[in-house]
């Protein structure tokens, strides 16, 4: 039997789109607000609105841990949830290689629900194109939220402070030495798994330990050594990092190791990095300790008043030097 | 920090006697020394200079137009070690290539090529062949491999090059050498014993741990403040004398010294290697009738003077200027091994 794909017809416009979108996307995404009309009209909510959108285009598409699917929701999650907003709505536009299997689509609508279902993020809107052959690359995912930020809130990258204890949610690195892996150019062989996961639930049990977290970013593109930069960046401080403390799983360990690469700036897709006073440092770390997705979170640093803009570690020979900033393409389509 | 490390470390540290400078010659080196932050524990008399041990650095500018030229008119797949992408060449990189349509891919091992020319028939293959005798035995098992699997489509572009000529152009450059472990590793010591004794040149093999570097300085300067020529192999877990005679058959069953041009240092008699004439079916340059191109390095730089140790990084008018990681001038601003980046991103 031949495998069904989305062809171009699919995205005329006419009885095939409809098709596509009942069977495929309306299935999954089913909710009172997802209408058939040209725009979403929705209830406006108490708090302040943020918003954010991405683009997906992991290759490839699936990997170990999720999918281009759960990767969309979770990413836009992730932003929202960094500013303390609670995900609301997400709308999402998809452009289709003509040729992709219409199994493969069909999975990757229902990781988008099944990851949306666990934040309580509701799809509201969407669209789909269909490229020709060649013009684009299997599926490409654009996601857009607006969450409602509590009233609690107040994160920004310009925020950290000298004194600061520096957080990370969990071990880092996982998720770009999945898709490394996941393309098989380099004939190693892991079982490692991405870190793919919605961090909202997370980043609310943050604030059931203090409303003092001053920055919370998800560690996506560039890894927590670029998040770490941004924050110096923005802040105007300098960060001391604690490299023999910052968790790296050993699988991941051994492919950094193999192939050169810095653990530090390989990407995540489920880790955060806090920024918060050191008083609470503990408790927090405890607290994410306790969590789905944050059971390997640990304290990795401090921020200091010197070097503002700059990322200084200790070394095993007892001398400081900077965490060189990455450059260049490390890898490209990680998302 | 274990005993032996703290050992090495005061030694380094107490230094008082005359002014020394040493060089380390590998890029492996270069870029761990920045990492461990070594030269911070160095009293001002000793000055640790960068060698031309880095393949990317050292490659022509030449070679980069060359490798553009196999891209763009003859449509060929490049792969390559991902370092040179962004090395520039005269006009532009390997990167700026691939923007007008070339075909330029990171591959991780020369075989990874050979396999790519497999399940490309229909096109071209070529592997850009850089290194010292570090890589050099793996570009010439992709060339066997290619020509016992009986391809038509695969070939390298050379500009390999082998460490004894370089050292012979950099004696008194340097009161002593830290010599690249990895690459004694192959070849085997004779040629620093023979440096040692005709010439009187010191230098130790050093291995890439911080432990290791600490100690291999250690002892250059405890022998170096003795004034009598010295060779030490202070690497020994991995560095045998007679090297390795496999690796070593296979480089010369499949190439053979060659001239060859290092970018900074110029045409260095005998530094290269070649394919054989029974490879040339598999010689990029001969299978596809390559004219001879001619690169102009950018007059700005100073990557020359760096590798020979001339300068350091910040000397060189253009470096952390116009010359960064992000936009290289020179190839030493490129590799994380190449000494600019390493002052670069370390400072």
């Amino acid at each position: 039997m031949s495998e069904r794909t989305v062809t171009l017809a699919h995205g005329a416009g006419g009885t095939q789109t409809n098709e596509l979108i009942d069977s495929v996307f309306k299935a999954h995404f089913a909710n009172p607000m997802f209408t058939g009309d040209d725009a979403a009209v929705l209830p406006q909510p108490q708090g302040m609105i943020a918003t954010s959108t991405d683009g997906f285009i992991v290759s490839p598409w699936k990997f170990n841990g999720g999918n281009i699917g759960k990767l969309s929701i979770c990413g836009t999650v992730n932003d929202l949830s960094c500013m303390g907003a609670k995900p609301l709505y997400l709308t999402c536009a998809f452009v289709i290689e003509e040729g992709f299997s219409m199994d493969a689509l069909e999975e990757i609508a229902a990781a988008m629900e099944k990851t949306a279902a666990e934040v309580g993020v509701r799809i509201v809107a969407g669209d789909t194109k269909v490229a020709g052959k060649g013009q684009c690359d299997g599926v490409f995912i654009t996601t857009t939220g607006i969450g409602e930020i509590m009233p609690q809130a107040h994160t920004s990258g310009t925020l950290a402070k000298p004194g600061d204890a520096v957080i990370v949610s969990g071990d880092v690195g996982r998720h770009g030495c999945t898709i490394l892996l996941a393309r098989d150019d380099f004939g190693i062989e892991s079982d490692v798994d991405s870190d793919c996961a919605p961090l909202w639930g997370t980043v609310e049990s943050l604030y059931q330990v203090t409303d003092q977290i001053h920055v919370i970013r998800d560690a996506t593109r560039g890894g927590v050594g670029t998040v770490l930069y941004e924050i110096a960046g923005q802040s105007s401080v300098g960060i001391r990092l604690d490299a023999a403390s910052v968790p790296v799983d050993p699988r991941v360990k051994g492919v950094c190791g193999m192939l050169g690469l810095e653990p530090l700036y390989l990407a995540c897709e489920g880790r955060l990095v806090i920024f918060a006073p050191q008083e609470h440092a503990a408790a927090i770390v405890e607290q994410l300790r306790r969590g789905k997705y944050s059971q390997n979170a640990a304290v990795i640093g401090t921020v200091t008043a010197e070097n503002p803009g700059k990322v200084i570690m200790e070394t095993e020979i007892g001398t400081q030097t900077v965490l060189p900033q990455p450059k260049g393409e490390l890898l490209p389509r990680i998302c | 920090m274990n005993e032996s490390m703290a050992r090495a470390r005061d030694i380094i540290t107490s230094y008082s006697g005359r002014p020394l400078r040493i060089m380390e010659v590998c890029g492996t080196h270069t870029h761990e020394i920045f990492r461990i932050g070594l030269r911070k524990l160095l009293p001002e008399q000793i000055d640790l200079i960068s060698g031309p041990g880095c393949p990317v650095c050292v490659t022509a500018v030449g070679f980069i137009d060359e490798a553009i030229w196999l891209a763009l008119e003859k449509r060929c797949i490049i792969c390559t070690f991902g370092d040179l992408i962004r090395v520039p060449g005269t006009e532009m990189s390997l990167a700026g290539a691939r923007a007008k349509g070339g075909d330029i891919r990171p591959v991780y091992s020369p075989l990874d090529a050979v396999e790519l020319a497999k399940a490309n028939p229909d096109r071209q293959v070529v592997f850009l062949a850089v290194g010292f005798e570090t890589t050099t035995p793996s570009a010439c098992l992709a060339a066997k491999q290619a020509r016992d699997a009986g391809l038509t489509n695969f070939s390298l572009l050379t500009a390999n090059k082998t460490m004894p000529n370089a050292y012979q152009a950099l004696v008194g450059s340097a009161d002593a050498f830290l010599y690249p472990g990895h690459v004694n590793a192959i070849t085997g010591n004779a040629t620093c014993y023979k440096l040692c004794i005709e010439q009187g040149v010191s230098g130790v093999v050093a291995g890439f741990t911080a432990s290791e570097l600490l100690t291999a300085l250690a002892v250059a300067i405890k022998l170096l403040e003795k004034g009598e020529p010295f060779f030490r192999n202070c690497y020994p877990r991995v560095v045998k004398d007679e090297g390795n005679p496999a690796a070593i058959a296979l480089m010369n069953e499949v190439m053979e010294p060659c001239d060859s041009e290092w970018r900074g240092l110029g045409m260095i008699p005998g530094s290269g290697m070649k394919l054989r004439s029974e490879f040339a079916d598999f010689d990029a340059r001969i299978k596809h009738n390559m004219p001879v191109i001619t690169g102009r390095p950018n007059p700005a730089c100073r990557c020359g003077d760096v590798l020979q140790g001339k300068i350091r990084p910040c000397d060189c008018k253009v470096f952390g200027k116009v010359c960064t990681p992000l936009h290289p001038v020179g190839a030493c601003m490129v590799s994380d091994e190449g000494a600019c980046a390493a002052y670069y991103q370390y400072s």
